[in-house]
């Protein structure tokens, strides 16, 4: 019975021809956006005419695999073996860097500008690391391989700079970092230990400083710290140099050191990071090749509307509730056949879309964020997703409203209006906006959020740069709670009222 | 010319849901703008927005697409129903209906957008008291009357959609489409110049630059110009309604 139910829709809608057509449409639609994004954003890169595109940034990946920012400026001697480095850090300040070409800098010490220790598995950005450190609003932390992170004791953090006189210690012991920090040099507390993996016999170990760029809603300036340390342990001789690129528009900022007697100011600029999509650098989120979806959203919204309204329209619906009294059946036949039709339409229009999409920018000169398999397995099948449960969200308010018009302007306007007010082109203020984000349809979005957020790392977390307020199965669990609800309040309304 | 727009009048002014959606018109727009004018209270001048008229308006986005449902059913429900063929055997000239409907709608997209606009501008001065007021009367009155005409043509746009589509569905779909996927679009691509383009282009990113009060010279077309955009949208939205109209039978 319920597979003749299903055989009866699937054949209502592979008959109409328009539904048929539609469908495809929908896949196209979302490579052919993929492609034009992909291929539109040519004129921001510099370099000569005719020559070749100079904006492809020289991004090193971390030991995870990611792409990262390794900046900064290190003060290093080799450690052979096991051993540890002891400093004391006195001060830390910092500038803000002018929006104008070698402008005049402002003071301020940025939340996350780092000054501390460091054991770096060798000098190439990129590499394996371990450090412990203070920063300008977060009180000392541990911090490995770019992406993790660890507080230091509570009651650390404090205001800067009195409270950043602290000593910091990193031991080494086989491929074990581990960081320790006292107010006063004698009383140690364990922040944490981290295990290196393939850390060589001989690390590069020694003093560091960065401070990253300060985030506004368009951009970011770029800023500098400097901090004092002393009591430095082991002795000399110490060199300093810049690891990674720094920042080449603004060459007003670059590191350095000075030592006068064991005392070492350091200035650095940069961040130790994780690489995100965002203002400053012009990385692009794989994401960015599936904004087509708004297009191939809006089609499949139609089509689910008019799998039921037709049906009234054209009087079927009294032939197909005579032949099949189960009206909740009939419905789920119904969600079933227009999801999965649609699952597969958004599957392949997906999976053509962010290879070929990621191609072409990368084509461009765009640095396309790389993500692991699993990520992308879970963009495209999201994606996929996304569009079916918003197709079943047009069936149910279809049956609903059994006429054409307020269903689709319904789904619309709980799908992509928000997104819409969330942008930076609707007028809401950032709160409002992630607050839409999360009870709205279009929480569902976030299943397409491609990197991750970290706390650690100042960046401008906006849907401008494909982040959403919740994690991406959270989004999506949120747009199923309306299909579900909208589906059961049509089950209440199928069986209530005469056909 | 009379009778047809008589015609018109009534089978809209006889049906339910006509009356509905223009309160609803209305309640949508005052509403939405009330919110963002509650949600900008802010001390702080750095997370204000500084255009209060134009966040005062807020409404509109939501707004135009109730008008557009108003004014894609006055064609699509007589498709549906089969009254467009007795429409047609009454007024066999059939640009004479087109241009009926297009009055009839038009009017009632003047009354319903005449009264949203000014319940959001009084909701403004309500909720923000004092800082409407600060600002140059002449465009604050711009962006008003420019909002009524933006939902004006909003309604033609859809109608003449809906005139080449015939269903309620799909030309719903296609008028939000065009609305609401261009400035999607915008934001996405990289490219500052290709945004510019989609934002001069877009029916609704052009048109509602009318609502802009400061900042004239950084947007991406001027006021009376965006909207000019919106009317050749409509305009040319009318065009393939009335072509369709007389190719087909109906």
């Amino acid at each position: 019975m319920t597979a003749r139910l299903l055989h009866a829709e699937w054949t209502k809608f592979r008959t109409v021809r328009g539904w048929v057509i539609a469908m495809v449409t929908a896949a196209l639609v979302t490579v052919l956006i993929a492609m034009w994004a992909g291929s539109a954003g040519q004129d921001q890169c510099g370099g000569a005419a005719g020559g070749p595109v100079t904006c492809q940034p020289d991004v090193p990946l971390g030991p995870g695999g990611e792409a990262v920012t390794d900046v900064f400026y290190f003060v290093r001697q080799p450690l052979p073996g096991n051993g540890s480095v002891t400093v004391r850090v006195t001060s830390l300040a910092g500038v803000v860097s002018s929006e104008q070409l070698n402008g005049p800098v402002t003071a301020g010490l940025q939340p996350w500008s780092k000054a501390g220790i460091m054991v770096k598995a060798s000098s190439r950005a990129g590499s394996a690391y371990a450090a412990i450190m203070v920063t300008g609003g977060h009180g000392v932390r541990m911090q490995d391989d770019y992406v993790d992170d660890t507080a230091g004791p509570p009651g650390s953090p404090g205001p800067v700079p009195a409270a950043s006189r602290r000593w910091l210690r990193l031991v080494r012991s086989g491929d074990t970092v581990t960081g320790y920090e006292s107010a006063d040099g004698t009383r140690w507390t364990r922040v944490g230990a981290v295990r290196l993996a393939g850390l060589p016999a001989t690390a590069q170990a020694g003093l560091f400083v960065t401070s990253p760029d300060q985030v506004n809603a368009t951009g970011g300036a770029p800023t500098e710290a400097t901090a004092v340390f002393d009591h430095v342990s082991p002795p000399g001789p110490w060199s300093g140099g810049q690891i990674g690129a720094n920042g080449t528009s603004y060459p007003a900022l670059s590191g350095r050191f000075q030592q006068v007697g064991g005392r070492f100011t350091v200035t650095g600029s940069g961040d130790i990071a994780p690489a995100l999509p965002g203002p400053a650098d012009g990385y692009v989120s794989p994401e960015h090749s599936l904004a087509g979806v708004f297009a191939a959203l809006i089609v499949v919204t139609v089509v689910g509307t008019m799998f039921v309204t037709a049906e009234y329209r054209r009087g079927l619906m009294r032939v197909t509730l005579a032949a099949s009294p189960g009206r909740g059946r009939v419905l789920a036949a119904k969600a079933i056949v227009i999801g999965s039709v649609t699952f597969a339409a958004g599957l392949a229009g997906a999976a053509a879309a962010l290879p070929v999409g990621a191609r072409l920018l990368r084509a461009n000169g765009k640095f396309v964020l790389p993500v692991s398999a699993l990520t992308e397995v879970r963009l495209i099948a999201g994606t996929a997703a996304l569009l079916a449960v918003a197709a079943v969200l047009a069936v149910a308010l279809g049956a609903i409203l059994r006429h054409g018009a307020g269903p689709v302007a319904a789904v619309i306007a709980v799908i992509v209006v928000p997104y819409f007010f969330a942008s930076p082109l609707g007028v809401l203020p950032p709160g409002v906006a992630d607050w839409l984000l999360r009870v709205t349809p279009a929480a569902g979005f976030a299943v397409e959020q491609a990197i991750a957020r970290y706390a650690q790392v100042a960046s401008s977390y906006t849907p401008r740069y494909d982040y959403y307020p919740l994690a991406p199965w959270a989004g999506f669990a949120v747009l199923c709670a309306w299909t579900a609800l909208a589906l059961a309040v049509a089950l209440v309304v199928l069986h209530r009222r005469d056909a | 010319m009379k009778q047809s727009l008589r015609a018109e009048w009534t089978k809209l002014r006889t049906v339910a849901s006509t009356g509905w959606l223009l309160l609803g018109t209305v309640a949508v727009t005052v509403a939405v703008s009330a919110a963002a004018d509650a949600a900008d209270l802010c001390t702080s001048s750095a997370g204000c927005r500084p255009d209060v008229t134009r966040l005062g308006l807020t409404g509109t986005d939501v707004g135009q697409a109730v008008v557009a449902i108003v004014a894609v059913l006055a064609v699509t429900a007589e498709y549906g129903t089969g009254m467009i063929r007795t429409t047609l055997a009454a007024v066999p000239r059939r640009t004479a209906v087109l241009a009926a409907k297009a009055a009839v709608v038009g009017g009632l997209t003047l009354a319903a957008g005449g009264a949203g606009v000014l319940g959001s501008v009084l909701a403004g001065e309500l909720i923000l008291p004092g800082r409407g007021l600060t600002l140059p009367a002449g465009p604050t009155a711009r962006a008003a009357a420019g909002t009524v005409l933006y939902l004006i043509l909003i309604a033609l746009l859809s109608l003449g959609v809906a005139t080449a589509v015939r269903d309620s569905a799909v030309a719903v779909g296609t008028v939000l489409g065009l609305l609401y996927v261009f400035p999607v679009l915008g934001q996405v691509v990289a490219s500052p110049a290709w945004q510019r383009h989609l934002e001069q282009a877009g029916p609704m990113t052009a048109g509602l630059e009318i609502q802009a009060s400061t900042g004239l010279s950084q947007l991406p077309i001027g006021p009376w110009a965006g909207l000019g955009v919106l009317a050749a949208w409509a305009a040319a939205a009318l065009v393939a309604g009335g072509l369709v109209l007389h190719l087909r039978d109906a």
